[in-house]
């Protein structure tokens, strides 16, 4: 355990130090990385209270990812061509203020969590895995056919939202917000991994019936663990498209939903900096393979076979050792 | 007689052409052991998921301190004060010992969804835990992961976690399985005395056990309640002696 | 909307949907025998059109090139199993949609790497090109006309495979029991890549007839892997027939909700904004009919009790 402290330590600094170096080096692609890792960190620790702690292997995540980054684009491109969203019953307007947008992000991603995780809720094991991956696409052909927001092409914003007394447009501002909603999200999953609700949802996940015994139904603990997932992954989502200052449709895809579980496995299920691991690695290998051969996603893929073949812990449960999960 | 805490009345279930239980009447009193017997495949599990939840019957009524019970959750019942202990351990074997414990005085509590307070620093939860892991001399590997418990230990972790539910009745699948002699004997003496505190429906295997805890047994075989008593009357009743102890006698 | 239009679409719902069989089915069985989840399995989809592709290129015979895709689809399918897949079945899901999902990505990408990124085509054959004219005088391509008997046939074939045959026979008694096939003296792990080739081949035989009438790229295999999921969601995971009875429901929900729609909401919008809120809504209509299904019975319409 004394280990995995370290190693955890080892890398918020890590994610902290490249971007200064980049700062002082002038790299501001490098932040720009950095910014990267911290959002998929971001999504990733939200799957991972479905995954890690709930045992509710989604597959759909890309659904709450993608409605997170749909939220800024239509706010902030209701903002950018003042046309308000809605006029009756009452006014809605566009806004281009973070804390709105993330507010809106994680209502949304909640809401849909909410309905989606109790239908799929009702079954389990293979069909659960199978029903989220259905819900997410079920998304991705309803944003390409909905032309109103840019349907199959996606939706650009000009200029980056905005945070009271920030320059957003700044690269490391924008890592600095990144970098501590993450924090904010690795100290919130640890409080949940500890609390009477994690202590409940985890032996859920080894045990239901035990659960049940004593008094507590495990649907609503799972459905809310649920939500509080899908409502980080959203924000990530958020994030990510301010990041890019774009959204379309590839956010909701499978493979998205696919890559947010890939950074947990990469690093360590179940691991309160496996998701962060997971995505310095995947972002890491992206600009080292990538660089070496277009086809980069074959190396990954042999990687990914090898990790879940032969190293289960991913690189924190390599390094740390197996002893795994809450204490 | 007084009004019994928990009352079986004409339950059946059958499975395809099987009858599992077939018009079981049962009931257990205050402060009585009450010895559920029989051989393998006579139906006692399927008979304890329909009374503890979990399981429907085709027909007849589970009754709880006086209320219909039959359409019920597990959950439901349990919170009523239903508390079971299960044959094959359904603990968290990842968690410890003491997180176990925990999660039954949570159960009891009933406040399950709250996020950001440490459980392992709730002095409330950590009282219930801790003294019914005292009574049952776990309290020693209260740091112990549940997976390295031997089945003896896991078995009285299990009547730990019912006795942090504080519960009104208690319903216990084969607790002494895999305890071995002193552990049994132990074990014994405690629940002569917890059946003063809420009484206890036990299925149990081990004999010895049975004739000195029980104040009344039922002998349940090919679903059909063959027999109640006392163990005097069930020692002698002759049915029982040609269907059941007839392999030991 | 008249009458034969609607013919003509129930029509192509049942080809989509005998289509869809033909990839759900070896899912469903690999599901229902080795309880494994194969993301993959859209990728041998793409193996076998692929490989038909470049038959028909070579030598201009589609017949060829059908045979070709089952035999590319069913050897990819062995290697894989032999080499990945059985260490996946003591596993448990995660692992095993994340292994499926590696190797989705390396047959995707060395695929593009061995063929281009550019469609590959795959021309229907003279003899089947065309319409022909039906009863009441529709006309219909006589090349999905062909899908649809083929389909069927290989519904029943299967049919006959599973019930009839000594295969069948253990395939049916692994679903149920694996150490009784074991103590039958069956050798359960060739079983197991025989199963999967199987179901690889079905799979790759479906890419090569649906690459006639779309283009044959990198990436086909998985929207269909997807609605061969809700397929068998809705059919119950492992159930042939519920395979079947999905695949046509959700191939004729697709098919006439695309068009149904749309002329509905005719009915009280203008038509512009009916013809895009009716197909932005059918687009989501499978996966309606899934929600439903399984609020109804969430383990499928034929699928055994969880």
């Amino acid at each position: 355990m004394k280990r995995e402290t370290m190693i955890n330590a080892l890398l918020a600094l890590g994610l902290l130090a490249v971007p200064l170096w980049a700062l002082i080096a002038d790299e501001p692609f490098y932040i720009t990385l950095a910014t990267r890792v911290a959002i998929f960190a971001l999504a990733g620790v939200g799957l991972n209270i479905a995954i890690g702690l709930g045992g509710l292997v989604s597959f759909g995540h890309a659904a709450f990812f993608g409605l997170g980054g749909y939220a800024m684009g239509v706010l902030a491109s209701h903002a950018q061509s003042y046309t308000p969203m809605m006029e009756w019953p009452f006014l809605i307007e566009g806004s281009n203020s973070m804390p709105v947008i993330w507010i809106t992000a994680v209502i949304a991603s909640g809401l849909a969590a909410l309905v989606i995780g109790a239908l799929s809720l009702r079954t389990a094991g293979v069909y659960f895995i199978m029903i989220t991956l259905a819900f997410g696409q079920m998304l991705y052909y309803f944003t390409i056919s909905w032309p109103a927001y840019g349907g199959e092409d996606g939706l650009s914003i000009y200029i980056r939202n905005g945070f009271p007394g920030l320059n957003t447009l700044d690269p490391i501002q924008f890592f600095a917000i990144t970098f501590v909603i993450l924090g904010l999200a690795l100290v919130f999953s640890t409080l949940l991994a500890k609390s009477p609700f994690g202590l409940a949802l985890n032996a859920a996940r080894q045990s239901s019936e035990r659960v049940e015994t004593i008094g507590i139904t495990p649907y609503r603990l799972r459905l809310t663990a649920f939500v509080i997932s899908g409502m980080i992954t959203g924000l990530a989502g958020a994030l990510f498209a301010d990041l890019n200052r774009f959204v379309s449709p590839t956010m909701f895809s499978w493979q998205t939903s696919g890559e947010i579980m890939v950074f947990i496995i990469l690093g360590g299920t179940a691991r309160l900096f496996g998701p962060v691991a997971g995505a310095a690695l995947f972002i890491a290998l992206e600009q080292v393979l990538g660089g070496l051969s277009d086809y980069w996603h074959i190396y990954l893929g042999l990687l990914l076979l090898c990790v879940v073949l032969f190293a289960r812990g991913g690189i924190i449960g390599t390094l740390a050792g197996e002893e795994a999960r809450h204490d | 007689m007084t009004d019994p805490v928990l009352s079986v009345r004409g339950i059946s279930k059958s499975f395809g052409a099987l009858k599992a239980s077939d018009d079981v009447n049962l009931d257990l009193q205050p402060g009585e052991i009450h010895a559920l017997i029989g051989p393998n495949g006579a139906g006692k599990s399927t008979l304890i998921k329909q009374i503890a939840g979990g399981l429907r019957p085709d027909s007849g009524q589970v009754h709880f301190l006086g209320k219909d019970v039959t359409l019920l959750s597990t959950v439901a019942r349990a919170r009523m004060g239903l508390a079971r202990t299960f044959q094959i351990s359904s603990l968290a074997m990842e968690d410890t010992v003491l997180q176990n414990a925990l999660l039954g005085a949570l159960g009891a509590q009933g406040k399950p969804f709250r996020f950001f307070h440490p459980v392992l620093k709730d002095s409330a939860l950590r009282d219930i835990a801790e003294t019914a892991l005292s009574r049952v001399n776990l309290l020693d590997h209260a740091t112990m992961r549940t997976s390295e418990l031997s089945h003896g230990q896991r078995r009285q972790l299990e009547v730990a976690v019912a006795l942090t539910l504080n519960p009104k009745a208690f319903i216990m699948d084969e607790p002494m399985a895999g305890l071995g002699t002193s552990g049994s004997q132990n074990l014994t003496t405690f629940l002569d005395e917890l059946r003063h505190e809420a009484p206890i429906l036990l299925v149990e295997h081990d004999m010895d056990a049975v004739f000195a805890l029980a104040d009344r047994i039922s002998v349940l075989v090919y679903g059909k309640i063959i027999a109640t008593g006392s163990v005097d009357e069930i020692r002698a009743h002759p049915e029982v002696r040609r269907a059941y102890l007839g392999e030991d006698a | 909307m008249s009458l034969i239009l609607l013919i003509e679409q129930i029509l192509n719902g049942l080809q989509f949907g005998v289509m869809l069989f033909l990839t759900a089915a070896g899912l469903t069985l690999v599901f229902g025998v080795m309880g494994l989840i194969n993301l993959a399995h859209g990728s041998l989809f793409m193996v076998g059109a692929f490989a038909a592709a470049t038959v028909a290129g070579a030598t201009g015979s589609f017949v060829l090139a059908l045979a070709a895709s089952l035999a590319a689809a069913a050897a990819a399918g062995a290697l894989v199993e032999i080499l990945v897949i059985r260490r996946l079945y003591s596993r448990d899901h995660l692992d095993q949609v994340l292994a499926t999902f590696a190797l989705i990505l390396i047959f995707s990408e060395g695929t593009r790497w061995l063929f281009g990124s550019f469609p590959l085509y795959l021309n229907i054959p003279d003899y089947l090109a065309g319409p022909v004219t039906l009863p009441g005088g529709i006309q219909y391509p006589l090349y999905r006309l062909t899908l649809i008997a083929i389909g069927l046939l290989v519904a029943f074939g299967l049919y006959l495979l599973i019930s009839r045959t000594r295969l069948g026979i253990q395939i049916r008694a692994g679903e149920s029991d694996r150490e009784m096939i074991a103590a039958l003296g069956v050798d359960i792990s060739k079983l197991y890549t025989i199963v999967f080739a199987l179901g690889a081949a079905l799979a790759g035989f479906a890419g090569a007839l649906v690459g006639a009438i779309q283009s044959v790229q990198v990436g086909m295999g998985e929207p269909v892997l997807i609605l061969a999921f809700v397929v068998i969601v809705i059919g119950g995971i492992g159930s042939i027939k519920g395979a079947l009875i999905g695949s046509l429901l959700v191939g004729l929900t697709d098919t006439l909700g695309g068009v149904l729609l749309p002329e509905f909401f005719k009915l009280f919008m203008d038509n512009a904004s009916a013809t895009s809120v009716g197909s932005s809504l059918s687009t989501m209509l499978i996966y309606i009919l899934m929600a439903i299904v399984l609020v109804m019975k969430p383990t499928g319409l034929f699928g055994a009790k969880a």
